[in-house]
């Protein structure tokens, strides 16, 4: 049992494949192993010996944990907020079908930041994740429930969403596989909306194979989002194994120079440029001027588009409604600015209770930038620098086939070491804004382990690579020769 | 940078009620934030076309076909107040 969990995906398929193994068997191995889950990366959880998918197709019937941000008909489905408690969708999120389609079975909805907004996974309003390689350190997040999950055993693999690094930045952290694919490579329909025209899901896996598998599954045009167009000439799985006649650009900007990097990454990085080398890849320095200003671009573009988008929870159709009055403690509504009419002390009161420090943040955050008189100066502004680190990258593609940079400046924090510093918070993006404001695809997998600053544990540091738009294919390859290479096999301690 | 009563304001647009506690909080963090958002004003952005979308795509047409709309049954269900086959609210005028 506890072998089953340690195969990667793709080894437990092929067993499947030849009658080794029972689809049943395989998916119970992971139900029975997530009924006591000690990380809280579930929100909710498929009872053992409730098979709730088809059982054909290549994913034949295997497990994957569905981060909560996805809609599934008939499950709950939260995007980890309160406002959502109970909310039981009409209808299941196109990625999600098209996995269901090629026959894999939905094991549990992950936990995470609430509607995707946080890095550490401690905005969730239904309590944190715990790192499976210390559980007095953050997962990272978005995403944190999907890469906990995946790094503890208690998935073979999971899909999540990615808008600032919310995929590549837990993987980082908890020493898995995660791939954000370009925007428009996997349709959005039914994933509860942050900041469309960054949002993108993509898989968290415990290798290379593994992911390309999730993504040739679900890439595609879907009429039911027209900004879709899925990746021409599909998904290869990989199998390259040197990086002869590849040249590696190294943005200063995003690796030596990143704001914040520790030692122990900064070390690990350069290790992984010698093993490009070996591997008989070309690796120069390059720049990427403007990524500075990512996270400024990020932090105004982002939260803006999520004012608008999460107008939604009004307390009318779905979701929580506030009572009359009195239950927002201490609230201004009923003393010192009152609500023009019953209706609009209703939104402004079901929102209040409903949604957490965070999100009433950004909220905050992208309605100042979107107001009158302040919009060319932030949202203007912001939308041109997004047009310069697009440019930027194009001009170092010219140079280069592929740019590196370690995922995140730091290993995984403690618990609680930025919650009380949002700007701290936002600064463990620093390397990963950059691609999704450009649209770019970008992998990050484990390139070794290292202490934080300061001293502690050994923990996982991701080694990211970004390709040109829809280079998918490409950039697996790339991942899986030097994976192959680095042979990181280190787990997570076992006494959870 | 941003007051206590610029906050208010905001709030009020984004139709949310915030506590005296959240307006001051509020108003220290989003200043940080802004501050450093403002970095941005170092560069030289005249002329520089505003992205809005990365992929480039024109007019996604799709054929007028008629197809069965949602059963007003299944979207109202999750609905915290349904009442006559419509979503009810409070009054809007009191």
């Amino acid at each position: 049992m506890t072998e089953l969990l340690e195969l990667t995906a793709g080894q437990a398929l092929e067993r499947i494949r030849a009658g080794e193994l029972s689809s049943d068997e395989y998916f119970d191995a992971y139900a029975e192993a997530v009924v006591s889950d000690e990380l809280g990366a579930y929100l909710w959880r498929a009872e053992p010996g409730s098979a709730n998918g088809a059982e054909g197709g290549p994913l034949s019937g295997a497990p994957i944990a569905v981060k909560d941000l996805f809609c599934t008909e008939g499950i709950q489905t939260t995007a980890g907020s309160r406002i959502l408690e109970g909310y039981r969708p009409p209808y299941t999120a196109t990625a999600v079908r098209r996995l269901a389609k090629a026959g894999a079975r939905v094991l549990g909805k992950t936990n995470m930041d609430e509607f995707a907004m946080g890095s550490s996974n401690e905005n969730s309003g239904y309590g944190p994740v715990r790192n499976p390689w210390d559980p007095g350190r953050v997962p990272g997040g978005s995403s944190g429930g999907s890469a906990a999950a995946v790094a503890g055993r208690l998935a073979p693999w999971a899909i999540g969403t990615d808008t600032g690094g919310s995929i590549r930045q837990p993987a980082s952290l908890c020493g898995v596989v995660g791939m954000k694919p370009t925007y428009g490579a996997i349709s959005r329909y039914g994933m509860v909306a942050f900041a469309s025209s960054l949002d993108q899901c993509g898989p968290l896996t415990r290798d290379v194979t593994d992911a390309a598998i999730l993504l040739r599954a679900m890439e595609g045009r879907d009429p039911c989002d027209s900004t879709s167009v899925g990746i021409d000439g599909g998904v290869e799985l990989p199998s390259r194994t040197d990086l002869k006649g590849l040249r590696f650009g190294v943005p200063r900007e995003l690796s030596a120079d990143a704001e914040g990097i520790e030692a122990g990454v900064t070390e690990v990085f350069g290790r992984m440029l010698g093993l490009i080398g070996d591997l008989g890849g070309e690796v120069d320095e390059c720049e990427l001027p403007h990524s500075r200003h990512g996270i400024s671009a990020y932090y105004v573009l982002a939260p803006a588009e999520a004012s608008a988008n999460l107008a939604r929870y009004d307390g009318v159709r779905y979701g929580l409604r506030a009572g009359p009055s009195g239950e927002v403690e201490g609230g201004l509504g009923d003393g010192v600015a009152p609500a023009e009419t019953a209706l609009v002390s209703m939104y402004e009161r079901t929102r209040a209770l409903g949604f957490g420090p965070e999100v009433k943040r950004r909220i905050m955050l992208g309605t100042y930038a979107l107001s009158s008189g302040y919009y060319e100066a932030y949202y203007g502004r912001a939308q041109r620098v997004r047009t310069k680190i697009a440019e930027d990258f194009a001009t170092a593609f010219e140079r280069f086939d592929y740019l590196v940079t370690p995922t995140s400046p730091t290993v995984a924090f403690k618990l609680g070491a930025r919650a009380e510093n949002p700007l701290a918070m936002y600064m463990s993006d620093y390397c990963t804004v950059p691609m999704p404001l450009a649209g770019l695809p970008a992998i990050s997998i484990p390139a070794g382990l290292t202490a934080p600053d300061g001293g502690g544990p050994q923990l996982p540091v991701g080694l990211q690579i970004a390709s040109p738009a829809f280079m998918e294919s490409g950039l697996l390859d790339v991942a899986y020769a030097l994976e192959g290479a680095i042979g990181f096999d280190a787990k997570p301690r076992g006494d959870m | 940078m941003i007051d206590r009563d610029q906050v208010l304001h905001v709030a009020r647009l984004a139709r949310l009620e915030l506590t005296e506690d959240e307006l001051e909080r509020m108003a220290g963090e989003l200043s940080t934030i802004l501050e450093h958002v403002e970095r941005m004003n170092e560069l030289q952005l005249e002329g520089v076309e505003p992205t809005s979308h990365v992929v480039e795509l024109e007019n996604v047409l799709r054929t007028d076909e008629p197809r069965p709309s949602w059963p007003r049954e299944k979207i109202l269900e999750p609905s915290p107040d349904p009442d006559e086959g419509a979503f009810r609210v409070p009054s809007p005028q009191a």
